[in-house]
């Protein structure tokens, strides 16, 4: 539990170096006056799946990226079977053994499988035998690719499936695993940890980054805990708790959310009516025949792989994208699929889109100026009607109100929007929303990247405004939190969305298999949950 | 009927001599392109080319050598381009501008002196024998150098760019720039390659101009190919072997134009000289919509800077 010497997991094995595979020594690594990493020690064996645990800002993806080269530490050491080794950059790191699937993919899109593969591997390559080769790889390990198809064309998961294979062929001694199961259904992720777990009876070690403390607890033997870019804790996973590990990386206790105000049957907020759009792009997904329905009081949560269609139907929600039928789109009562967002904010909603730098805020704008771009109330009206001036005072006021009421941390009364670290622009972003006492706010990933004290906030908030009688929609990756939140769920897949289900009839079980394009409407569905529950599967 | 034969065999002569500009100029930028880099200074350093082949050429008084010296100069004209843009991360498109107009102001000033002078030709090959047969032998075996060597390196660049480990990392970079950094690969180090080759043939085909086209100096003797070779690149969706049908059919319809003047047909003059445009748009624009929007040949990182974090 406490902070101990550099004896991960201590064994009581002292003797030789070379116990571990790869140690860090003392690493610093400051941005200016900024320290990333303050003295960091790590050491990891061979064979061990070992969690980097920490807060968002903690230092942990600065850390690995100093293991895989990528960055240079400031001071201090890395140890490679004992040998202190200079990382110099990632090619030199890949030929010590070390591969890396980064959290957002390093995937050339326009590229098949196969090239996207020998881009990391060194010398020529025959094309056909190469990619015969990951076609066998990806099956040994459960992980079946399409050597030719076109990165572009591929899901997420599939996207995630080229990184670990790649690694796979470069036979690695040491995988980093940055956030891996983010973007997965959870049967890929089961299908994950069974690779991983494989991999390390085969001798490689893991370095596995995580925000979802049940899975770590499941899959990993060892852990090192970041606060503030420091060593906190090295503790086994397995003997703790998802709350003890939790107060470890934030440093405090995270208060539990209120329970959520049962569903009442409200008046509809939010209705979608057989809403279609078409595919805008060549990666973009088509949605078809969209229909959902938010009641005031409630929270509906939609779940789904990212690049399913959420974005497109965000957009087409907010009227960022307009349908010709008004009636696709029905915000309290008034038929609006072919209004632009600003007049469908006058009927009373509110955005908050997934991209908070540059579409939910603009970078180089002030806090108070960011706040005028999302209403039009701001200014008196007869001042309005003469010219048109805005009102910096009211908005610095507002601004000011949201940063209290949602404990946005910034250097100075009224910084850039881009000054904000990502934790913190969200919070301000959904608290000037939420500020406007909106009766439909739809939302997309709200605690995208953000860490476990700031994300309590804002689901926090959403419970309390769907109990103050808003309807809201909330678009997320993140199962835990759906749960934790939502009445109802629904799940979208390939452009398509399944109906609402109450949330306690719901299991991940179900969810996954949603997501994993059960098409064939909900009743093919049910069908093959019971499949699964006869063949011995628990929901 | 004879007389006709060799009107046509004129025809296409000059058809050949007026598309292989484009295609070299064409095909440096096309590989410029695929690292990521948009160099829109072509017509600079095409220019650059024109006049130091034919000041070379003229002093010399060897073409081929004249040559070699267009494909330095346009080279060297991508080196403050590749200085500021890579290395000093400068906007592309506004570098590649001032690198038009240093080139267009820079040729003017050295060439001033050869300007009126009569120039070097280059000279077509002769295959005693296959280039006497009548009307396939001076078209197919009776074109000069530059001919033969800018058709040879579109099938050298369309089998390095798709079929070698090489192409794979140039479009790798020009995909994903900061992907290709971490997987460990130079990315400015490919990049400025491909500025200098995409400068080189530049160079190349403005030589040609000022060599072969018309073997003169006159400022800014360009006269725009340069945008052209531009827009064919984009047009030709990235591909070399569309580029050549590119860039001929512009050199087709451009000569066509001038032998329909030519024969007093009464289609006002602007007209014809904008059909070329506008015929090889259509026609690209056709061919590009062919081939479905499933797949998007377009760099993802053309124009963007890359700087690596450290």
């Amino acid at each position: 539990m406490n902070v101990s010497q550099p004896s991960p997991q201590g064994t009581g094995e002292t003797g030789a170096t070379s116990e571990f595979l790869v140690e860090a020594r003392g690493i610093v690594k400051r941005f200016g006056d900024f320290t990333a990493n303050d003295h960091v020690d790590l050491a990891i064996r061979p064979g061990e799946i070992h969690a980097l645990l920490g807060e968002n800002g903690a230092g942990k993806s600065t850390l690995v990226k100093m293991i895989y080269g990528s960055l240079q530490p400031t001071e201090g050491r890395f140890f490679w079977h004992g040998e202190p080794v200079t990382i110099a950059d990632p090619g030199t790191a890949r030929r010590l053994g070390i591969g890396m699937v980064f959290q957002h993919f390093s995937l050339f899109e326009a590229l098949s499988v196969t090239e996207n593969i020998a881009l990391a591997l060194t010398g020529d390559h025959d094309m056909k035998a190469l990619g015969e080769r990951i076609a066998r790889v990806s099956r040994d390990y459960g992980l079946p690719l399409e050597p030719r198809a076109t990165v572009a064309d591929l899901s997420v998961g599939e996207r995630q499936r080229i990184e670990i294979v790649r690694c796979l062929l470069q036979e690695p001694r040491l995988l980093i695993m940055d956030e891996p199961t983010a973007v997965l259904t959870p049967q890929e992720a089961d299908q994950l940890f069974l690779t991983l777990e494989r991999l390390a009876s085969e001798g490689c070690a893991v370095l596995y980054i995580s925000h979802r403390l049940e899975e770590v607890k499941r899959l990993c033997h060892a852990s090192t805990i970041l606060r503030h870019g420091k060593v906190v804790a090295r503790v086994d996973p397995s003997l703790e708790t998802a709350a003890s590990l939790a107060r470890l990386m934030v440093g405090a206790e995270i208060h539990s959310i209120r329970p959520k105000q049962p569903r009442t049957g409200g008046p509809t907020r939010l209705y979608c009516d057989n809403l279609d759009l078409a595919a805008n792009g060549p990666f973009a997904v088509a949605l078809a025949a969209v229909t959902l329905e938010v009641r005031a009081g409630e929270i509906l949560a939609i779940a789904g792989v990212a690049g399913n269609g959420q974005s497109e139907l965000f957009d087409a929600l907010s009227g960022e994208r307009r349908v010709d039928r008004p009636g696709a789109v029905v915000i309290e009562g008034t038929p609006c699929g072919h209004l632009g967002v600003t007049a469908r904010r006058a009927l009373g909603a509110a955005f908050v889109p997934e991209e908070r730098l540059g579409h939910g805020a603009v970078p180089a704008f002030r806090l108070s100026e960011n706040v005028i771009l999302t209403r039009d109330t701001l200014v008196s009206d007869a001042m309005r009607r003469i010219a048109g001036f805005l009102d910096f005072r009211r908005a610095g006021k507002t601004a000011a109100r949201v940063a209290q009421t949602f404990d946005v941390r910034k250097g100075k009364p009224d910084p850039e929007a881009r000054s904000l670290s990502g934790g913190n622009l969200q919070k301000f972003v959904v608290g000037r929303e939420l500020d406007r006492k909106p009766l439909v706010l739809v939302v997309n990933q709200p605690t995208w990247g953000v860490d476990a004290g700031a994300a309590a906030l804002i689901r926090q908030a959403l419970v309390d405004l769907a109990g103050e009688g808003a309807g809201v929609l909330m678009i997320s990756q993140d199962l835990d939190e759906i749960f934790e939140i939502a009445h109802r769920i629904a799940v979208i897949s390939r452009g398509h969305l399944s109906p609402g289900y109450d949330a306690h009839v719901m299991s991940l079980e179900k969810i996954g298999l949603l997501m994993g394009g059960a098409h064939g409407g909900p009743a093919h569905v049910d069908e093959a949950v019971k499949l699964r529950e006869h063949d011995g599967h628990a929901p | 009927m004879n007389f006709d034969l060799h009107a046509l065999e004129a025809v296409l002569l000059t058809i050949v001599t007026a598309s292989t500009p484009l295609l070299l100029a064409g095909l440096g930028e096309l590989v410029t392109e695929r690292a990521g880099v948009l160099n829109l200074g072509v017509e600079g350093m095409m220019v650059m080319g024109a006049v130091a082949g034919f000041a070379v050429a003229l002093t010399t008084g060897s073409p081929e050598l004249g040559i070699i010296a267009a494909a330095l100069a346009g080279a060297a004209l991508a080196v403050p381009f590749g200085v500021l843009t890579l290395n000093l991360v400068a906007n592309q498109v506004a570098t590649g501008l001032a690198l038009t107009l240093l080139g267009l102001g820079l040729s003017g000033l050295i060439g001033e002196r050869f300007v009126g002078q009569p120039g070097v030709r280059l000279p077509h090959l002769h295959i005693p024998g296959l280039s006497d047969i009548p009307f396939f032998g001076p078209l197919i075996f009776g074109q000069d150098l530059l001919v033969y060597l800018s058709l040879a390196l579109a099938a050298v660049v369309s089998h390095v760019v798709f079929r070698t480990r090489l192409g794979l990392v140039l479009r790798a970079v020009g995909d994903n720039h900061a992907s290709a950094h971490a997987l460990g690969y130079s990315v400015i180090g490919v990049r400025w390659g491909a500025v200098l080759f995409g400068g080189a043939l530049s160079g190349l085909g403005g030589g040609y101009l000022s060599l072969a086209y018309t073997p003169q100096w006159v400022e800014n003797m360009t006269a725009g190919r340069g945008w052209i070779a531009l827009a064919l690149v984009v047009f030709s969706s990235w591909l070399p072997g569309r580029l050549v049908a590119g860039a001929y059919l512009f050199g087709a319809v451009t000569i066509l134009g001038f032998f329909v003047q030519g024969l007093g047909i009464g289609v006002p003059s602007q007209l014809l000289s904008s059909l070329p445009y506008v015929v090889t748009i259509v026609a690209l624009v056709v061919i590009s919509r062919r081939r479905g929007a499933a797949r998007a040949d377009t760099p993802a990182c053309l124009g963007q800077s890359f700087v690596p974090d450290r």
